[in-house]
């Protein structure tokens, strides 16, 4: 999809101020987090199940060749095909191929974040193909001709009365005067438009959550079904996947399996895990007659050996952007491409280039709540400040906030000059501020007067105090004894 | 189409700082696969038979998954045709063409209308043989062939799944030995189902909605074959 990650500013400064946005939100908050914790609290494994989920992460990554060679050997002898991409526009244009060779007019499409970073529903609706998205958030933000918001939840910035509003402009076959006060009835009634369209579809397109080397099975996570009717309805089946996916045993995935669900909507376990392995086998009833792996790098190879390649631990969970408090705040969209929250402000620039999307490693306060909580135990805070200081290396940081930096090197490099002059800084604010105890303006700090006061500082520096209490023999502030 | 995949394969081998035939490498990846080792496996359903088949339940229960005990084969007619009445559902069931299955005494149920084969749109009701139950976290484990068609599973909007207290294991790792049992080292069935309660979607402002595009309704019944402790 087309990128406004350069605009992020903006794009969050507007986000800020949408009452409508703030309220989806608040669900993010109320929902997820409690969830999660209640779920990890419940299972006494749950931190060892992380050690060894990210250990079999870091086996796969530092084998990927050999084990997507071996992945795809067992997928062949299943009479399955799997097709390399290098690009998004590769990617694009063998699904395309493959829809052609089918004859498809429509083509049913679980969840994947895959589809979306090769934005492949503009591709093939541009070459005549209908694509039609089956997830419920899927479903809704395609009538509302939107990306995603979250990679769980790609609705969660809407609230149940724009969905409604959507329904009735879009399914304007039915009664005007139908009520569809409660989300049960919104729910109703997308299933009975979708049960049609599986039925009608050439080509079922899923994602993956994993690959399994060991014996070529692609495997869906869903709570919804709908990726199930996709694959098992069309007579192909494709499945989009980038190469990072692939795990080497049942075992192993069952390790991930038990972090996911946890981690994501706080459940145990979601409703359906499905592994599929390849077409219709002699004598079955139903299922693809074709089935298609298309495996995508898009930038993951160049990930590998850097000090990115923790990144493609993801399992794309969602728990880091739930535990967010600028995704709280901004929401998905801001972020200006397919992953927002913590991830995709690592992922981001990795995929598209800093120069793109430089913004978004500056958007945390490096509260380290997103590491705190990713199941693979990427190190996300430390990879955003990586990002920041290429950033800097190549100078895409702002000249003011550069020379700033300059300013306050040259002092940190001299601690004696340094002491002086905060002592004398932190005496004149304090005696400028006695009367109010607070700034509204001051110069050179126009950034965070913007937002908030700055208190005026009162008495001596903290070194200045750490140095008395030292030589009053406490060895520590009284205050925290 | 070739030379993306020796590109793609390069471009990994470089980034790693490795060749295919970089000592050690490709047995590590054998070694692990063949050794098909266990991770930490939680010891919740670490349990005596009869309280694994407790722990099943409890679990289902509480995904929101229906389970009704039987003492054997013979009484499983009888609690489908129970179980559609109790739910006020048309006495009509699509079941997969399994013997097993098939073989049941539906003829003492003439009300119940039975048929055999893949499920159709109009379906409103399957009934379908699971292969295992994890009673870690109250999972079905269901696999596709000739005589269990895999749209039984998804499409109708009740499902019905038939259940021996013998096939209920503790973890996940326990099924998977039990499939590659019957399947052979490294093959699986077409598909494989892990059904953890009825389909369900938080897509509209996280309230939990039942029957997105799965079943509304997910029905165990239970065939209690390990006689009483």
């Amino acid at each position: 999809m087309q990128s406004t990650s350069h605009a992020f500013p903006d794009n969050a400064r507007a986000a800020v101020k949408n009452p409508q946005l703030k309220k989806a939100l608040n669900h993010v908050k109320a929902g997820f987090i409690d969830k999660r914790a209640k779920a990890a609290a419940k299972l006494p494994e749950f931190e060892d199940l992380r050690d060894a989920a990210r250990d079999i992460k870091n086996h796969t990554l530092a084998h990927l060749d050999l084990y997507l060679e071996a992945y795809e050997a067992r997928i062949t002898e299943q009479g399955g095909h799997v097709h390399w991409c290098g690009t998004a526009a590769e990617a694009r244009d063998k699904i395309l191929e493959i829809c052609r060779a089918a004859g498809a007019k429509t083509v049913t499409k679980g969840k994947s974040m895959i589809a979306e970073e090769i934005a492949l529903n503009d591709h093939l609706e541009a070459n005549g193909i209908e694509p039609i998205e089956t997830d419920l958030g899927e479903y809704i933000i395609q009538l509302r001709k939107e990306p995603p918001s979250h990679i769980i939840a790609p609705a969660v910035h809407l609230t149940k009365d724009q969905i409604e509003a959507d329904f009735r402009d879009h399914h304007d076959h039915l009664p005007a005067e139908r009520n569809l006060e409660e989300p049960a009835a919104l729910v109703a009634e997308a299933r009975g438009i979708l049960r049609e369209r599986y039925v009608q579809a050439d080509v079922g397109i899923t994602g993956a959550n994993f690959l399994i080397a060991e014996n070529g099975a692609s495997v869906i996570v869903t709570n919804e079904g709908n990726g199930d009717l996709t694959q098992t309805l069309p007579k192909v089946h494709i499945v989009v996947a980038s190469l990072e996916k692939v795990v080497p045993t049942l075992e192993d995935v069952s390790v991930i399996l038990r972090v996911l669900a946890r981690s994501a909507t706080g459940q145990e376990f979601s409703s359906y895990t499905t592994f599929s392995t390849g077409p219709r086998r002699a004598g079955d009833l139903d299922g693809p007659e074709e089935y298609h792996v298309v495996l995508l790098d898009n930038g993951r190879s160049g990930m590998l050996g850097t000090e990115y390649q923790d990144a493609l631990r993801c399992i794309r969970c969602g728990a880091c952007m739930n535990h967010c408090p600028v995704y709280h705040a901004i929401g998905g969209h801001a972020y200006g491409w397919v992953y927002p929250g913590p991830i995709g402000a690592v992922l981001t620039p990795s995929l598209i280039g800093v120069e793109e999307a430089g913004h978004l490693p500056n958007a945390s306060s490096f509260c380290g709540r997103c590491e705190a909580v990713c199941p693979m135990r990427i190190p996300l805070p430390k990879m955003m400040r990586h990002w920041r200081e290429r950033e800097f290396e190549r100078h895409l940081t702002p000249l003011p906030l550069r020379a700033g930096l300059g300013v306050w090197a040259f002092f940190a490099r001299r601690p004696a000059l340094y002491h002086l002059f905060a002592g004398l800084k932190t005496r004149a604010l304090g005696a400028l501020g006695r009367r109010r105890g607070r700034f509204r303006k001051l110069p050179l700090a126009g950034g965070w007067t913007a937002h908030r006061d700055l208190p005026a500082p009162q008495g001596p520096t903290f070194q200045q105090l750490w140095a008395e209490r030292k030589r009053d023999g406490q060895g520590r502030p009284a205050a925290s004894a | 189409m070739t030379d993306r995949r020796a590109e793609i394969l390069g471009r990994l081998r470089r980034s790693l700082k490795a060749v295919a035939e970089t000592p050690g490498r490709g047995e590590a990846v054998q070694a692990r696969i063949g050794a098909k080792a266990r991770g930490p496996v939680p010891a919740r359903s670490d349990l005596p038979r009869r309280e694994m088949v407790t722990l099943f339940v409890e679990q289902a229960e509480a995904v929101a998954t229906s389970v009704a005990r039987v003492a054997g084969d013979g009484e499983v007619p009888q609690a489908v045709a129970d179980y559609l009445k109790g739910q006020n559902l048309p006495a009509e069931v699509r079941i997969s063409p399994d013997p097993a299955l098939e073989g049941l005494a539906w003829s003492e149920q003439p009300l119940l209308k039975v048929e055999s084969g893949r499920a159709r749109l109009e379906d409103a009701t399957s009934v379908t043989a699971a292969l295992a139950g994890v009673a870690e976290t109250g999972t079905l484990m269901l696999a596709s062939g000739p005589t269990a068609p895999t749209t039984l599973n998804f499409l109708p909007e009740n499902h019905i799944v038939v259940l021996r207290a013998s096939q209920v294991v503790g973890p996940y790792e326990d099924a998977w030995d039990r499939l590659r049992a019957a399947e052979g080292e490294g093959q699986l069935p077409r598909t494989v189902n892990f059904i953890t309660g009825p389909s369900r979607t938080g897509d509209i402002e996280q309230t939990i909605q039942m029957g997105a595009h799965g079943p509304r309704r997910l029905h165990v019944i239970l065939v209690e074959d390990e006689g009483q402790a």
